[in-house]
């Protein structure tokens, strides 16, 4: 075991450096600042809202009603039942939004006090292209208060000033993915996931690259020195010699990940600022379990990165080499980050959540939405599946060790003629 | 007990065949050369020895342990010395020695191992410089005294002194010569001819994966009537 442990001592003091870390700490920055700022900005789209409309008060106002949002919105449904409205909502044929007026509407107007309008929204996911408008939805609902005002002032109606002034209320429920969440907008749902949905992908992306890039770069430099051949003639395991390069470089990027976190700890609290409702009653918030449960994901998932960048410094010849094979991780590492952002894991079709699925990558990425939405069977299914494809990469990496291909490599980026030649494809035709 | 015996020793690198059936003895307690030109197979033959690549045919045997079967023992008892080979650069001199000596924990003492490291490296207050501000001539000291502080009983020595200027390879063959006497065995290559001559008690002179002659530098000299080893060669792959 000394000879596992010196090795990782070696591996984090190569590459725990101030080189390394600086660029990082500058990211995290840059991230804290991000926060500040998105949090500033407020959609302001001109364009008309579709939703579906029931109308079951009959009294004069609710007509005034009907006028006013007709002319500012497109109606997509408008009907007299609620609940023929709520399953057309929820099966997506009318648009993301319902509004409903109850038959209490002018009355309660009439005696005194606002009148209800209830908006409901049907969110399908949580990504990018999921966003519900419901800014808009309210706008067409705020214009409606504001005719009804002019109707009642100009009409003489007596009524409390307060009233007269905003007619309406407005109580919005929202259903994401079977549940009902009353009294919460999208735009409050998204906010949150925003803040935490997106940024994770993004560090987790970060780190695999680099940590990634790390243990190529190591690799060919430790057979550009030769000191790898001294280490292969030492009296210690190669089976240790992989271990402690990889528990080395998973330290530092865990390391790294957590630098990362602490820049996102302070754009996640100052997105958060402005969201103003608690979704810890509808369970979309994260316990420390959840966070644990993230950490292994991560792991995991980074143990799998830094087996495969092992696999393809073992092929590299020399350092030069070596940086250009961090190519397909890299790939590997956007593809599940840029689909993260425009969706989440429930809403892809189907063969694309194989793929994403069989990304080891993908599983921290996608793992902060699916545990909010308390989706842990995903979670926990991608965990074992990572742990899996680590163990298998690390006996790969273990059985290469032990080959002559470790020392003399395959890929050089410039073949015997100084031309350039691609890496992965020589590699492929050299097998 | 021979230290090595080496029987028709075969090594391809895919089609390419490095070495093409290779036999010789090292004898316990002396310095033995394989010399011959660039491309020869010296290195191939080294690492081989040195449990770095798998060979494709015949057996080799060091201190009478198989190198197919009892390479983790084999490791215990040997040294490699890469040529042109590198330290880590963000260690010292003295923190590179302590690292290697760490492996050995269990085997012998690290301490006296580096003590003995540090007297064969003799680079004074430099061994605490990094090793990257190191000249060629004082990496070299510094990876001879890594590889002969745990007193291998074989120490393997690939192109010993090149690239070095003459004072610094006439320190580092002092250095190794000196270390014999205390009981290791040395197995090195060069492609200076007249390098060995100076070092070694038996030489082998390898072509094109062959050893096309073997004895003491003197034998051969008388052999060919050659003055020196370089005219012996010269007539050999004639
Ligand atoms: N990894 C390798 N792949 C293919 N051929 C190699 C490899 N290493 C060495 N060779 C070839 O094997 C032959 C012997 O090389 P080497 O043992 O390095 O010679 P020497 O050390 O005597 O200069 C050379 O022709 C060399 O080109
Ligand atoms: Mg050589």
């Amino acid at each position: 075991m000394s000879g596992l442990s010196r090795i990782i001592g070696k591996e984090i003091k190569e590459l725990l450096t101030p080189a390394t870390l600086i660029p990082i700490i500058i990211m995290a920055v840059i991230f804290g600042s991000l926060g500040s700022a998105f949090s500033g900005v407020t959609e302001d789209i001109d364009e008309k809202p579709e939703f579906g409309l029931v109308i079951d008060d009959t009294g004069n106002l609710s007509s005034v009603a009907r006028l006013s949002l007709v002319t500012n919105s497109v109606i997509t449904f408008d009907g007299s039942s609620l609940e023929e409205g709520l399953s057309r909502l929820k099966e997506g044929s009318i648009g993301n939004a319902l509004v409903h007026i109850p038959g209490n509407f002018t009355s309660n107007i009439e005696s005194g006090s606002q009148g209800w309008v209830e908006i409901f929204y049907h969110k399908t996911g949580t990504g990018l292209i999921d966003l519900v408008q419901s800014s808009l939805v309210l706008s067409s609902v705020t214009a409606m208060s504001q005719d009804i005002s002019l109707r009642m002032i100009s009409n003489d109606m007596t009524a409390v000033p307060e009233v007269v002034i905003s007619p309406v209320a407005v109580y919005s429920t929202t259903f994401l993915n079977g549940n009902e969440m009353s009294g919460v907008t999208p735009d409050q749902i998204d906010t949150v996931f925003q803040s935490s949905g997106f940024v994770v992908p993004i560090i987790v992306m970060l780190v695999i690259i680099m940590a990634g890039g790390m243990v190529i770069t190591s690799m060919g430099s430790e057979k550009e020195n030769k000191t790898l051949e001294t280490l292969l003639t030492l009296p210690v395991k190669r089976t240790w010699i992989v271990f402690g390069k990889l528990a080395g470089a998973t330290i530092v990027g865990l390391i790294m990940s957590m630098i990362y976190m602490v820049g996102l700890g302070y754009y996640y609290s100052s997105l958060l600022s402005s969201a103003t409702i608690d979704l810890d009653s509808y369970g979309l918030s994260l316990g420390i379990l959840d966070y644990v449960i993230i950490g292994v994901s991560l792991f995991m998932a980074l143990l799998c990165g830094l087996a495969i960048c092992m696999i393809l410094g073992i092929f590299t010849k020399n350092f030069k080499a070596a940086q250009t094979m961090t190519l397909p991780v890299t790939m590997l590492a956007m593809i599940p980050m840029l689909i993260s952002l425009f969706s989440d894991f429930g809403s892809l079709p189907s063969w694309l959540q194989v793929v994403v699925f069989a990304i080891p990558f993908s599983h921290p990425m996608f793992a902060v939405n699916n545990l909010m939405l308390g989706d842990y069977a995903i979670v926990f299914a991608g965990i074992a599946y990572t742990a899996g494809f680590a163990i298998v990469m690390m006996a790969i990496a273990v059985a290469l060790f032990k080959k002559d291909i470790l020392l003399t490599g395959r890929i050089r980026n410039v073949n015997e003629k100084g031309k350039f030649r691609n890496p992965l494809r020589s590699m492929l035709r050299k097998r | 007990m021979e230290a090595v015996k080496v029987t028709d020793l075969h090594k391809s690198y895919g089609d390419f065949q490095a070495v093409k059936g290779i036999t010789f003895d090292v004898h316990e307690g002396e310095v033995f050369g394989l010399i011959g030109p660039n491309g020869a197979g010296k290195t191939t033959t080294l690492r081989l020895l040195a449990t770095l690549l798998e060979i494709t045919g015949g057996k080799v045997e060091i201190f009478g342990k198989d190198l197919k079967n009892e390479a983790p023992e084999i490791r215990k008892i040997i040294s490699y010395l890469p040529e042109d080979a590198g330290a880590y650069k963000n260690m010292t001199g003295r923190q590179y020695l302590e690292f290697i000596a760490g492996f050995f924990i269990g085997e012998k003492d690290p301490v006296e191992m580096v003590k003995r490291g540090l007297e064969i490296v003799n680079l004074d207050d430099r061994i605490d410089d990094k090793v990257e501000t190191y000249s060629k001539g004082m990496a070299r000291k510094l990876l001879v005294g890594r590889a002969l502080m745990m007193e291998p009983k074989l120490a393997i020595l690939d192109e010993l002194t090149s690239g070095l200027d003459v004072v610094n390879a006439q320190g580092i063959r002092r250095i190794v010569r000196n270390k014999t006497r205390e009981g290791t065995t040395v197995l090195l290559s060069s492609h200076n001819m007249l390098e060995v001559e100076l070092m070694c008690d038996r030489i082998a002179l390898i072509n094109d994966g062959r050893i096309m002659e073997m004895g003491t530098p003197k034998e051969l000299k008388e052999k060919y009537s050659a003055n020196n080893i370089e005219d012996v060669f010269v007539e050999v792959v004639r």
